[in-house]
């Protein structure tokens, strides 16, 4: 089938080669971080993660979401998904990618990345970290290639894909499970030592996963032969109401139990992020339009009206995208650094070459994923041809 | 022919899954006879100091400024081959001075007096008996040896930097960058380290084992005192019971084993 990835369209040429343009330039930088170290990046020894960490936890979430057209479709017999159930399959796939990419350029020894399999240490939450995104690369990867492989011939998959399909469901959560618990499980990091992290992430992750896929979809549909469907992008988009809804929720149940409680370990790190410690607040605007973005998505969602409008729809799900995007990808990760446990406030802003690299991943997940999905459309233009 | 070499194919990605995956049972199989091999022994020279737990109280009462705290922070930096970097990013410390408010923040006080208040406190790796950096470690590169001391292996590390996540005394520095070429006077009795690794307070793990207390200890006449804390009859022992103590954070469990007289 990867025949079908080689050939295209000159459009299709230009947009690979162009990515491909990027990834070189990011790969450069790469060069420069490997050969100098990662102190060519804005993390110091206060912020000890930075931006790649944060592209990592966002992604993870984006991968995680293809639950939600496995799960309808498998479980529960709602059969228009499973025309784009390999789109979902296929966009987890592009972003595990991303997602170990961006823990490999952030390893300070990259060459030494193996020893977390060499000295498997149980009692580590990365350990069980790279076992959980690596089992739910491998098992979209098979899933999503058999899936369509038997579509293209038109037989049905074989019979042991199923059980990996069922196993898949809990992974998909498992994998933003583990995920949190990297973070919430760390004493002295009050920001993130919060039983709702993993619920949280969940719940972006639900939000910006399927918003994304909403936008691939309308994508597809103006540049392909193939329409994944009405009823199905708005059954996605109520997925996402749903999503942004639970984590806008969760949000406030932080923002009362912090500010209520008033513990200053745990408020101080949401008063940097919104409202700025000590004169210092490179964040504040950045999270206000997170919020901004987020309820403006609620509004034109939970409306039927402009829900249903597909140009409407596509604007609120850039605005969950993004939104989502600055709360985990930019405020996450910084704003539990911040103030530090010794609460100094030394904050952290990423460097133009670590933005390149960051860069250069995503335009190696993106890649993979116009590769897989040329692939997958490919068939579907094949078989209604 | 094609079926044949699918199923070699076939054969062969799942034995080197099975390979690599070796290693990952062999962890969970803690009996000793299955894996064949005995845990390695630690040996100790002669004239070592051991202990059961080493510990350290500081009096802090035995200083008066930041100039007394000086040449006990030289002495460490110096034979651990620490880099002085003009970025402050870069900045690798494992022991230096705080204010009171940073070094205990929960212990937060406006109106505390003059003394603590303009005090610097000495803060280094706690050495903690529940150390949560260990626990996050994903490949034993910093672990717990049996005297109590947190140990760090520079040539295992992968530089995921949980460990500084994990720790809450931010007592953890990262090597941003080749610290060698600053180093001002390079120790050949301790290794340097390399760009891309974490490091830390080792309690001198290496002068204890050639019979010297740390140089922290030495350096400062008598004001940090070095000893075991499960020998009622060491001088720290008898320190904790004749003075009254604190500790950096300890509602968070750790265990810290630095005390601090005030």
């Amino acid at each position: 089938m990867l025949e079908l990835a080689l050939k295209g369209s000159k459009r299709y040429y230009g947009w690979m080669t162009a990515l491909l343009a990027v990834i070189g330039v990011g790969f450069g930088c790469y060069l420069w971080q490997l050969s100098f170290g990662l102190g060519i990046t804005g993390m110091s020894r206060d912020v000890s993660w930075g931006f790649y960490i944060a592209q990592f936890t966002f992604l993870v979430g984006v991968a995680a979401s293809a639950v939600m057209l496995v799960l309808p479709y498998y479980l529960h017999n709602y059969k228009a998904f499973g025309k784009i159930t390999i789109l979902g399959e296929f966009l987890a796939v592009a972003s595990v990618t991303m997602c170990l990419l961006f823990i490999i350029v952030d390893l300070g020894q990259p060459m030494r990345a193996l020893n977390v399999i060499l000295y498997p240490t149980p009692n580590s939450i990365l350990f069980w970290d790279m076992i959980v995104l690596n089992g739910y690369l491998f098992l979209n990867i098979v899933i999503g290639w058999q899936v369509l492989e038997a579509e293209r011939n038109s037989v049905a998959p074989p019979a042991w894909v199923k059980p990996l399909i069922y196993l898949s469901i809990p992974w998909a959560v498992s994998i933003h499970t583990v995920t949190a618990f990297l973070y919430c499980g760390l004493p002295g990091r009050g920001f993130w030592l919060t039983a709702i992290l993993a619920p949280r992430f969940l719940a972006s992750a639900f939000a910006a996963g399927p918003s994304f896929l909403i936008l691939l979809c309308l994508i597809i549909r103006k540049l392909t032969k193939f329409d994944p469907g009405k009823e199905q992008i708005q059954t996605l988009a109520k997925i996402v109401t749903y999503g942004i809804i639970l984590n806008v929720f969760f949000l406030l149940c932080e923002v009362f139990v912090v500010f209520y409680s008033k513990i200053p370990e745990h408020m101080d790190h949401m008063k940097y992020l919104y409202l700025g410690l000590h004169g210092h607040g490179v964040l504040v605007p950045w999270m206000w339009t997170s919020v901004g973005l987020m309820l403006t998505s609620i509004i034109l969602l939970v409306n039927p009206i402009t829900r249903k409008n597909e140009s409407v729809l596509a604007v609120a799900c850039l605005c969950v995208f993004f939104g989502t995007w600055i709360d985990k990808g930019l405020g996450m990760i910084s704003g539990g650094f911040v103030p530090s446990p010794l609460h100094h406030v030394n904050e952290y802003v990423p460097t133009l070459p670590e933005i390149i690299i960051t860069l250069g991943v995503y335009a190696t997940g993106f890649l993979v994923l116009t590769a897989l999905f040329k692939m997958a459309i490919s068939v579907k233009e094949e078989l209604s041809a | 022919m094609e079926n044949s070499r699918r199923t070699f194919l076939k054969i062969a990605g799942i034995s080197a899954l099975g390979l690599s995956a070796k290693p990952v049972f062999n962890a969970f199989a803690v009996s000793e006879e299955h894996g064949g091999k005995k845990e390695a022994k630690v040996i100790q020279k002669k004239g070592a100091l051991t202990a059961k737990r080493w510990a350290m109280v500081i009096d802090t009462t035995k200083f008066k400024s930041a100039k007394d705290l000086e040449p006990i922070i030289e002495a460490c930096h110096k034979i651990h081959n620490i880099p002085v970097f003009e970025n402050k990013r870069h900045e690798i410390k494992w022991i230096w001075e705080e204010e009171f408010k940073h070094a205990f923040p929960d212990l937060e006080n406006e109106h505390i007096n003059d003394r603590i208040k303009s005090l610097p406190f000495l803060v280094l790796c706690n050495q903690c008996q529940d150390a949560p950096c260990v626990r996050a470690c994903p490949t034993k590169a910093t672990f717990k040896q049996e005297d109590g001391i947190v140990a760090m292996d520079f040539h295992r590390c992968i530089g995921c930097r949980f460990c500084m996540a994990a720790c809450p005394y931010g007592s953890r520095s990262f090597n941003f960058r080749d610290p060698r070429p600053f180093i001002k006077e390079t120790n050949k009795k301790f290794p340097t380290r390399m760009k891309g690794v974490v490091e830390k307070c080792n309690f001198c793990s290496e002068l204890l084992a050639e019979g010297k207390q740390p140089a922290c200890v030495e350096a400062s006449g008598g004001a940090l005192v070095f000893g075991d804390l499960d020998d009622p009859e060491s001088e720290v022992r008898k320190l904790l019971k004749s003075n009254y103590t604190i500790r950096r954070k300890t509602a968070l469990g750790t265990g810290p084993a630095i005390y601090y007289i005030v």
